[in-house]
């Protein structure tokens, strides 16, 4: 799986290559995944094959490992809708496949979910689940666990009604569907619900926390990260931003978006949640990866999830009870004040809500916020979360949101803008048991990568200008880096070769929300298009161009 | 001396006082305009495309306030979602000067009304057809592409760039599926 495993660490055993081995690095092979859009996938490699997806037209390919120059094995094209490219808000992406029993699961943008014999390339199943008339694409990376295979939806910017369905692994029939937000029944909420703060407490709140009926537009999507705990037999996914993006049209916390549910995966039955972001005023999804931990904290045993949030806190959460235990800023914050502990709820500071025709100026972290989906990486030799990140602000100003079915559902302009300091980017290691940053490494453009780190203390990560770079996990030191073809926002892939080496494999392709830019040829002389994006990347054309070529490396 | 000045003022009067002309009763809701428009200039034989139009554009291109209607528009029906102020975003740029699927008003009523193969939803049926008509000319004038005196000259947003009618002129470069994107548009 993407996540390296079911509790997301994207740490690798392998240590073969070390801060000091690291430069020696070369390229073993390349292969170009015939789609100039942005690369988010990761590929994946089970024994001696190494598999690609593509983005938009969701591509998968199998490349054999065994041979000289990983030879082409077989592909498989799913044939999505061309149309769905019209519904996707942030490029056409897709974040990777899942594997399990010698099968890969993945999403088509046009709300597809498909299984493919690993062996064979051959179609095992395909189920359309999501409907693009309404906005509804598929760009999330699947879990497979317990024989089920764990999917959500996308399309927070379309007023769609936000939704996880677990599909039985072996035949693609959904076992069942909660959605995240209307009547109780609908969200799978029952008798074993118990959130730990009252806000969360009482029936049916994902109708009541919103004006009559806004629920049935009102996002909470599923296109971020899922982690499992086959202990507790829980299953853990955030839910996207409440839509429209203008907040005054949805007055009340908006239940259950922005926040983190603890779901049954057999039967998708709510056991706690916890809502990072009530009443979300700047499209803070609360969709990002969440790394599950076992640590001592004030001296007794937790079980802990860690959780880098979009508004700009690195939360530590109990993942037995949802209790919040830290929650710290890792980001400059112009909005809020911080999490207060004893109700949970994160605290806004009002003078800084976006109004209807009125700019407001200097909102930090931006929309896509302190940090977006690309997935953070969790050592237990440095005891260091590694956070791919971005520096970024903005200015809104909100309009009438009008609901047309399929089309986008905002009331909002934005412009982005490089947040305190004029860069970008930030790779930042963070101490979680200290509560701090160690180091970090500032970077031009926003770090949109994923990333991992090994035993060898190395992580590596891809920047927006096409370098990939291995840097010392205890010190931050780059002890490598090779220019790509094009910007890489993927994320990279560590293993142990048929030739008995250590590889690393990244997939270079400028693109997503910041880098659509160039992979769609926008024009930057309007800052707010890309939902404000393009302000903050004018420059970006000038550095890179599209792409979509895999790199593997090794040592000599 | 008065004589003649006022001679003169009684002859260029009646051209001040032109005003546009525009039907005040729109055609009927069901109703759309019939246009033969080819989407590229490549055509067997030296004649080039056979094409024949309604000639609605003459109502429309040039028309303050249907170029006015059309930006209320434009925000209305969502099109800045996808296309922002005309930077693009989940659809192409439309400040540009790349046309994928033609830049005649013609070709972008039919833009609108058929929807394009790549994401552009077809709106038959859900608008209008004079407000698609009211749209395409909009289109047209956020590239500088129609007069600048009828161009609408403010816009209430975030002022990403200069109204309509201080836009300069873009001329269309027919684009095609892949657009030779890559420079910083100049």
């Amino acid at each position: 799986m993407p996540a390296k495993n079911f509790a997301s660490t994207r740490y690798s055993e392998l240590s073969e290559i070390t801060p000091e081995t690291a430069k020696d690095l070369r390229v073993s092979f390349t292969f170009s995944v015939g789609v100039n859009r942005g690369q988010e996938s990761s590929p994946l490699v089970v024994d001696g094959t190494m598999y690609v997806l593509s983005p938009y037209p969701n591509i998968l390919y199998a490349l054999d490992l065994t041979k000289p120059g990983a030879a082409l094995k077989w592909q498989y094209n799913p044939k999505p809708e061309a149309a769905a490219q019209g519904v996707a808000c942030c490029d056409v992406v897709n974040r990777g496949p899942a594997y399990a029993d010698g099968h890969l699961f993945f999403n088509t943008l046009d709300g597809n979910v498909v299984s493919v014999e690993a062996a064979t390339g051959r179609e095992a199943w395909k189920t359309k689940i999501g409907n693009i008339n309404i906005g509804e694409t598929m760009t999330m990376a699947p879990l497979v666990a317990r024989g089920k295979v764990f999917v959500g939806n996308a399309g927070g910017e379309f007023g769609v009604r936000g939704w996880i369905q677990a599909l039985d692994q072996q035949t693609g029939k959904v076992a069942w569907k909660a959605f995240n937000t209307g009547p109780d029944a609908d969200v799978l909420i029952g008798p074993g619900f118990r959130p730990f703060y009252d806000s969360d407490k009482g029936p049916d709140l994902g109708t009541k926390t919103w004006p009559p009926g806004a629920w049935e537009q009102g996002g909470g999507t599923v296109w971020g990260w899922l982690s499992f705990d086959p202990e507790l037999n829980l299953l853990y996914h955030g839910t996207g931003n409440p839509g429209p993006w203008n907040a005054d049209q949805r007055p009340g916390d908006n239940k259950w978006t922005s926040g983190l549910f603890a779901r049954d995966p057999d039967t998708g039955a709510a056991r706690w949640f916890y809502q990072w972001s009530p009443h979300d005023l700047y499209d803070w999804d609360g969709i990002n990866e969440q790394i599950l931990l076992d640590m001592t904290w004030n001296g007794a045993p937790r079980k802990v999830l860690v959780r880098p949030e979009r508004n700009g806190h690195v939360y530590i959460l109990d993942r037995t009870t949802g209790e919040v235990l830290a929650a710290k800023p890792f980001h400059p914050i112009t909005t809020t004040t911080g999490v207060d502990l004893k109700t949970g709820r994160l605290q806004y500071i009002p003078e800084k809500k976006p109004e209807m025709g009125k700019v407001m100026r200097d909102i930090c972290p931006n929309a896509s916020g302190a940090k977006d989906w690309s997935p953070s990486a969790y050592s237990p030799r440095t005891g260091l979360l590694y956070l791919p990140h971005a520096n970024l602000c903005m200015d809104e100003e909100h309009l009438q949101a009008n609901y047309i079915a399929g089309t986008p559902y905002l009331g909002s302009e934005t412009r982005m803008k490089a947040g305190p300091g004029g860069h970008r980017g930030v790779y930042t290691a963070w101490d979680v048991a200290g509560e701090r940053a160690a180091w970090s490494i500032k970077e031009e453009f926003p770090v949109w990568s994923g990333t991992l780190v090994t035993a060898g203390d190395v992580a590596f990560y891809g920047t927006m200008d096409g370098w990939f770079k291995a840097v010392n996990a205890r010190t931050g030191a780059v002890v490598w880096q090779f220019k790509t073809g094009s910007g890489i926002i993927g994320q990279p892939t560590t293993y142990r070769a048929p030739d008995g080496r250590q590889h690393v494999a990244i997939l270079s392709g400028v693109g997503g929300w910041p880098g659509v830019i160039v992979s769609a040829d926008l024009d930057p002389r309007d800052g707010t298009g890309a939902l404000g994006f393009l302000n903050a990347m004018r420059d970006l054309k000038e550095v890179t161009t599209k792409g979509g070529m895999l790199y593997d490396f090794a040592l000599p | 001396m008065i004589r003649t000045a006022l001679a003169l003022v009684l002859a260029v009067l009646p051209a001040a006082c032109q005003r546009e002309e525009r039907q005040a009763r729109p055609s009927p809701v069901g109703g759309e305009s019939r246009e033969e428009v080819a989407l590229v200039s490549l055509s067997p034989g030296s004649a080039g495309p056979v094409v024949a139009t309604s000639g609605k554009a003459a109502q429309f291109e040039g028309n303050a306030y249907h170029l006015s209607q059309g930006k209320k528009l434009f925000v209305w029906f969502n099109c800045n979602g996808c296309h922002g102020q005309g930077g693009g975003g989940m659809g192409p740029a439309l400040i540009d000067d790349r046309w994928i699927y033609g830049a005649a008003i013609e070709n972008i009523v039919q833009t609108i009304r058929e929807g394009r193969p790549n994401g552009m939803p077809s709106f038959r049926g859900r608008i209008p057809d004079d407000q698609i008509w009211e749209l395409a000319a909009y289109v047209r004038a956020m590239s500088g592409n129609v007069p600048s005196s009828a161009a609408p000259a403010r816009s209430d947003t975030l002022h990403p760039r200069p109204a309509e009618n201080r836009t300069d002129p873009s001329p269309p470069v027919a684009g095609g599926l892949v657009p030779p994107g890559g420079e910083r548009a100049q």
